[in-house]
């Protein structure tokens, strides 16, 4: 028989005994669950990181339900990444009323910095540009998330501060 | 339970963290064991409380204090003088006249608080602190006295409509469901908050989560469900955790499980994510998404009281509904009903956004003026400019020009004056915004977020948005405004759910309320607001300018030139018209043309 399953690139995390615990941790915990699929393709997110390909046909396989489902699922929603990200995340609100507030600006602010557009990771692997919907904290609007950390009434000539500590916070 | 003389409840909601919460709560600490009062006070961290704007904040009970804009260097000062020697400090306390939704301090005479009166009052990782403030009171009550058909009877006088946005009579969903014949049965409540603008849920799921606990119980009681599920978007990472330590203390405390408080009634609750999909609020939709799939909507009928998760019958709230229903267990549907108008019973939460004074969070009755919510509650429009429009309902509502601000709001005249209630996002726009503009960032959001299922939407708002774009881009053709009209009718129409079928509001109202704006930007080439890149032009003036060099330092393509202490000049070709320079100007000396 035709053998269709990708082989497992060696940088994957499944390659690495230590996360592939983890993974096989996370499909113990959950397979019996009702609508396991999200549940484990959450923890999976936040845990790894992201959802390689090869990751979401071993998910398939122990969850005994297509691929295709558990492509559809990864593929839909915007929180799931199939590719790994930079090691900080900064997120960009556009929210109403940060969009009002000069969202734009401070877009076009960063990529003229970073030289990489929102949905990017910078070349070095340090710092991934995000557009996020509304985060809940309007009135400091135009606000920016990096990493967990809310950034509130950025004007763009302070983005470069942002970078910075960043940057401090790595030494 | 050990005993304090006295609380402090630090608000640690975002905005608070950011201006230094946490480091506040360390300097509480300490101070409070140096003075070795540490036994005596007890420092706790909740949600909002209301004064962000002025944050970090914190109340002080039994007194009731609400003091702001405390740093770590005031802590001594503030203990000895607070706690020590049981004087108020002036200088930290609140300005009554900036409150904007706090119960306690002085709140605005037109609020009402049902659903937020615990919010900023209780540990909500503490369920003894909702147990005292009758937490529930109203589940024993349904489990020992009332029968379901009488908890049903009791939800539908008091006149309770979905708080999601769609404003179906809870009562008559529940009544659905419990009618609906099968043996398993769920709850489901819809946490999945997606409206740009709207944190109204999340504010009530981390301030006061076992409201939403009992709410859900007691619909499962009255519709015979013994399993319920609470759906959270992904982006309420707090929301989640606190959801799971309430739901652990229920437990605990055989409020959830097998036979709770001794009444042979069988519930428990489990805590769903999302992953960042805005459809998932459309509650088939929100139901695939639990069942692991794809979160797309299928059409209806089937409703899911008839036929929901995993095709048995499902009752979807919200919930702000939840939040309502202990109050209207325990003080009787008469006293829910006595706010409100004669369809739209009770109170709604708003989360007020954009060029106001007072932003924040707020519940008023229903009936209230939008005159009031702006100006009495919401303090006017920011630096004494003009009131736009009101954009209400999140991008399937609408915007609502001034000459409604006396529409009282309720279901009906909101759906009379082209928008919908919504799930009670509200952003004030003010004089300086393009209303052109504000369409197409909604059907930007609209666009991305239509799951593609459906072709009226999928392919309508993205044609809508190409629309859009170009007029913003002053390349608008005679005919645009028409064809706009008409492809908004078609996926009104036509679409599966409610996000298609609610897509097209931001344009129609827009359209309806702005269309000189429309025509300013397709047959003048001009942009009213000067917002719209393409139809507008930055130049310094010359009077203004004090050469100081900032804004040809800040400028992302060097198009601004001139020697220090000269005059600046713009060059028109390279400027991208990102309006940086304005911003950073100190002098004033930008401006559009």
């Amino acid at each position: 028989m035709l053998n269709t399953k990708p082989s497992i690139p060696a940088n994957d995390p499944l390659a690495n005994p230590e996360q592939k615990k983890l993974i096989d941790e996370i499909l113990e915990k959950n397979k019996n669950l009702p609508g396991a699929t999200m549940v484990v393709l959450n923890e999976l997110q936040s845990r790894i990181g992201f959802i390689s390909e090869a990751m979401q046909q071993y998910v398939a396989d122990k969850l005994h339900v297509p691929v295709s489902s558990v492509h559809g699922v990864v593929s839909f929603y915007s929180f799931f990444t199939t590719t790994p990200r930079g090691k900080h995340t900064i997120k960009f609100c556009m929210g109403t009323a940060c969009y009002v507030g000069g969202m734009p600006q401070l877009i076009d602010k960063a990529k003229s910095l970073l030289g990489v557009e929102p949905g990017q990771t910078t070349p070095d692997g340090e710092i991934t540009l995000e557009v996020c919907r509304c985060v809940g904290a309007c009135s400091q609007a135009p606000v920016v998330v990096v990493d967990d950390k809310i950034v509130g009434r950025l004007r763009p000539n302070k983005f470069p501060q942002v970078l910075r500590t960043i940057q401090d916070n790595k030494q | 339970m050990k005993y304090y003389r006295s609380h402090v409840l630090v608000c640690v909601d975002p905005e608070c963290l950011q201006k230094g919460a946490h480091e506040l709560v360390d300097a509480l600490q300490d101070e409070l064991v140096a003075t070795g009062l540490i036994d005596e006070v007890q420092v706790l961290e909740t949600s909002r409380i209301g004064g962000c704007s002025l944050g970090p904040e914190m109340m002080v009970y039994p007194e009731g204090v609400h003091y702001v804009g405390v740093t770590p260097d005031d802590v001594p000062y503030l203990v000895e003088e607070h706690f020590l020697k049981g004087r108020v400090v002036n200088k930290f306390q609140m300005p009554t006249t900036k409150i904007v939704d706090e119960e306690l301090g002085a709140p605005t005479q037109k609020e009402v608080r049902i659903v937020l009166r615990n919010c900023g009052k209780i540990d909500p990782e503490n369920i003894e602190d909702y147990i005292a403030e009758d937490g529930y009171q109203a589940l024993a009550k349904v489990l020992t006295e009332m029968t379901p058909e009488e908890v049903i009877d009791t939800v539908l006088k008091s006149g309770l409509r979905g708080r999601g946005g769609a404003g179906f009579p809870t009562g008559k969903k529940w009544q659905f469901t419990r009618q609906a014949p099968g043996e398993i049965k769920y709850v489901v409540c819809n946490a999945d908050e997606g409206d740009p603008g709207a944190f109204m849920n999340r504010r009530v799921l981390e301030g006061d989560p076992h409201s939403v606990i009992e709410g859900m119980i007691i619909a499962a009681y009255a519709i015979g469900a013994h399993q319920g599920y609470i759906y959270c978007r992904a982006e309420y990472p707090v929301a989640v955790s606190t959801l799971n330590i309430a739901i652990q203390q229920a437990r605990n405390l055989g409020l959830l499980g097998k036979d709770i408080l001794g009444s042979g009634f069988d519930f428990d609750l489990e805590v769903r994510m999302g992953a960042g999909a805005f459809v998932c609020g459309e509650e088939t939709a929100l139901i695939a998404s639990i069942e692991g799939r794809r979160g797309e909507p299928r059409p209806r009928p089937p409703f899911p009281a008839v036929q929901g998760l995993w095709n048995k019958p499902t009752n979807v709230n919200n919930v702000e509904t939840y939040a309502n229903i202990p109050q209207i267990i325990l003080k009787g549907p008469e006293w829910y009903a006595s706010y409100g108008t004669e369809k739209s019973k009770g109170t709604k939460t708003f989360a007020l956004a954009g060029d106001l004074n007072h932003t924040g969070l707020i519940e008023v009755p229903l009936g209230i003026s939008l005159r009031e919510i702006i100006y009495d509650v919401g303090g006017g429009i920011k630096d004494g400019k003009a009131f736009k429009a009101v954009q209400i309902g999140g991008p399937m509502g609408g915007c609502v020009p001034a000459e409604y601000l006396d529409l009282p709001l309720d279901y009906e005249s909101l759906a009379q004056a082209g928008t919908i209630m919504g799930s009670g996002g509200m952003i004030v726009l003010d004089e300086d915004t393009c209303m052109v503009d504000v369409a197409r960032y909604f059907m930007d959001f609209t666009q991305d977020e239509s799951c593609g299922k459906c072709t009226p939407c999928r392919v309508g708002t993205r044609r809508i948005l190409e629309i859009l774009t170009r007029i913003c881009d002053g390349k608008g053709q005679d005919g645009d405004i028409e064809l706009l009209e008409n492809l908004c009718q078609e996926i009104r129409t036509n679409s599966l759910c409610g996000l298609g079928q609610g897509a097209p509001n931001p344009v129609v109202s827009t359209l309806r309320y702005f269309r000189d704006e429309y025509e300013a930007h397709i047959y003048e080439k001009r942009c009213p607001a000067k917002v719209c890149r393409a139809l507008i032009r930055y130049e310094i003036l010359p009077d203004a300018c004090t050469g100081c060099t900032v804004c040809a330092r800040n400028c992302p393509v060097n198009a601004i030139s001139g020697e220090r202490r000269q005059t600046h000049v713009i060059d028109p070709d390279t400027c991208i018209r990102c309006g940086i320079c304005m911003q950073v100007c100190n002098f004033n000396a930008v401006v559009i043309e």
